[in-house]
């Protein structure tokens, strides 16, 4: 039974290490958020690994969220998955899942596009209407904006993603974490106490950025041994954060809109949070930055996603809930946005 | 001399029209940028004034018309340049007929070719950065980002950046506007180094992370 006539939607997060559960009522009310994050060895994310833990640990962070939201599951109506972008192995499972819950529950099935419910849940959030969105994290870096039915994206990586450029620096120099630290945030540490900048290539082209010279650069100055550890986080942060607070103003320019919203792993970074902030200030645009629980991969973004497009006519046939792995933000239509 | 009158503020630079010995000039000035630390501000601001007057003169030497520079000044990160009379062609492709549009974008293909072909990379060709006179001459302005290269890369690069312009601003057409850019490109540097960097585009496009045909890998 739904409680108050309430409708629910459960939904799956699994396009890389981590695997979320989050249920949103139809209104827009989070009821529960769980991560479960797959602790990384030695080097970066292993897919089948990553899939494996997902697979271990779904019935589990299942229930969790389930208990949390204070539902059972036969009240739910919905259930959503991240159909893409991502890694195979690790949609795949949270694809199963998803559909053998939609099965056994005997409800509809809603693919959502992963970057999409950051921006949504952005929304959702923060309460801006209508932003430029930067998207920073481990596999993204994406600078987009709503225009004639969909998110436009206005710049992007031409290679690696921001937070994957700060990770794989990190572990070249031998940083360590502690657990559950990102190396994103050991960088900033780092960096924090750096004083001299260190000349490194800013490549940003049109409204497009490569980080992947950047990346070699930066390694091999560290591999020569003539400059500080610190020094070089300094450079390496200022230099990629500056890159795509340029795109972002350029954006910002180009669009006129009124908002920009940080979000994405990387935006946990205070330092990058304050290039945006005085873009924003400049433009006279209101800036917003996404709290960390939503800002990661999680759960409750696909969640209410999946209302989004749900109660605007969008289902997903479990004949055509295959994964999309390299699934664009700007091959998906919002009708719900106008 | 009149007071400049600003006409745009960009994200980088902002443009002021004025009045400067009896002509009518433009007046890029580049701004420090609060967000950047002053050091890296100062080395991008004084690339960028130094490098950018230095491709427009030779994008004239190319064929391809630029307006004329005036004066650089390092100092105040200014640059001096001709006004130039016009429309741009990004607001231009919603007033004209689909057959000119096709027109308009062989004659830019051509353009970018000869820059090309030239050694010139654009760097921004978007549709705001294209104006065109009042006697059909195209120009290319802003050329802030630009380099010196011919390299395959850095020419695919720079046409995949005029694609994703039209695609994000000229949804609508932009799939036949970007066919005619490459039909007026091969006509300059041949078919040949054409397929070449389309297919170095399709590359480039493939590298970015999520392209939908790469499904199967």
């Amino acid at each position: 039974m739904e409680k108050h006539g309430e409708s629910y939607c459960l939904g799956i997060e699994s396009t890389a290490d981590d695997f979320g559960v989050g249920i949103s009522t139809f209104s827009g009310e989070i009821l529960a958020n769980i991560i479960s994050a797959y602790v990384l060895p030695e080097g970066g994310i292993h897919p089948r690994e990553a899939a494996r833990h997902h697979a271990e640990v779904a019935s589990k962070v299942l229930e969790q969220a389930i208990e949390k939201a204070g539902i059972k599951s036969r009240d739910l109506s919905i259930i959503a998955f991240s159909q893409g972008p991502g890694l195979g192995p690790c949609l795949r499972t949270g694809a199963t899942v998803a559909r053998t819950l939609a099965s056994c529950l005997n409800i509809r099935l809603v693919g959502v596009n992963h970057c999409l419910a950051h921006i949504e849940i952005g929304k959702l959030k923060t309460g801006v209407r209508d932003p430029v969105t930067l998207y920073v994290s481990g596999g993204n870096t994406i600078v987009s904006a709503f225009d004639s039915g969909r998110y436009r994206v206005f710049g992007e990586t031409l290679d690696v993603a921001l937070g994957n450029c700060l990770d794989v620096f990190a572990r070249e120099a031998g940083l360590l974490q502690s657990v559950g630290e990102p190396f994103g945030a050991v960088v900033e540490k780092l960096a924090a106490i750096g004083k001299k900048l260190i000349p490194l290539p800013y490549t940003v082209k049109g409204m497009d950025m490569s980080f992947s010279g950047l990346l070699t650069a930066a390694i091999n100055l560290h591999k020569k041994g003539k400059h500080k550890l610190e020094d070089l986080c300094y450079s390496l942060q200022e230099t990629v954060f500056s890159m795509v607070t340029e795109v972002t103003e350029r954006a910002l320019a180009h669009t006129e809109k009124k908002e920009v919203l940080l979000t994405g792993g990387v935006a946990a970074n205070k330092r990058l949070q304050s290039m945006i902030k005085a873009v924003a200030e400049e433009h006279d645009v209101q800036f917003s930055v996404m709290p960390t629980e939503f800002a990661v991969d999680n759960g409750a973004m696909i969640a209410w996603t999946g209302v989004l497009a749900y109660t605007h006519g969008i289902v997903t046939p479990i004949e055509e809930s295959f994964v999309k792995l390299r699934w664009r933000l700007d091959e998906v239509e919002v009708p719900w946005v106008k | 001399m009149k007071k400049p009158l600003l006409i745009k503020k960009g994200a980088e630079a902002s443009l002021y029209l004025a009045d400067w010995y009896y002509r009518k000039v433009i007046m890029k000035k580049r701004l420090p940028k609060k967000y950047r630390l002053s050091e890296l501000d100062e080395q991008i601001k004084n690339y960028r004034t130094i490098h950018e007057p230095q491709l427009i003169h030779e994008a004239k030497k190319a064929g391809v018309p630029t307006p004329t520079t005036f004066l650089v000044d390092l100092k105040s990160a200014t640059i001096i340049m001709e006004f130039i009379e016009g429309k741009q062609v990004k607001q231009l492709f919603s007033e004209i007929s689909g057959a000119e549009r096709q027109q308009l974008c062989f004659k830019i293909g051509e353009l970018i070719g000869r820059l090309h072909k030239y050694g010139i990379i654009h760097g921004d060709l978007t549709t705001s950065n294209m104006i065109l006179n009042p006697e059909g001459r195209i120009f290319f302005v802003d050329f802030g980002l630009g380099e010196k290269s011919k390299e395959l890369e850095a020419r695919g690069v720079d046409l995949h950046l005029m694609k994703g312009a039209l695609q994000s601003t000229h949804f609508g057409f932009a799939d036949e506007c970007f066919n005619a850019v490459i039909e007026g490109y091969s006509r300059v540097l041949g078919s040949r180094i054409a397929k070449n960097v389309l297919d170095k585009i399709e590359e480039i496009e493939k590298r970015g992370r999520y392209i939908a045909e790469r499904k199967g890998d």
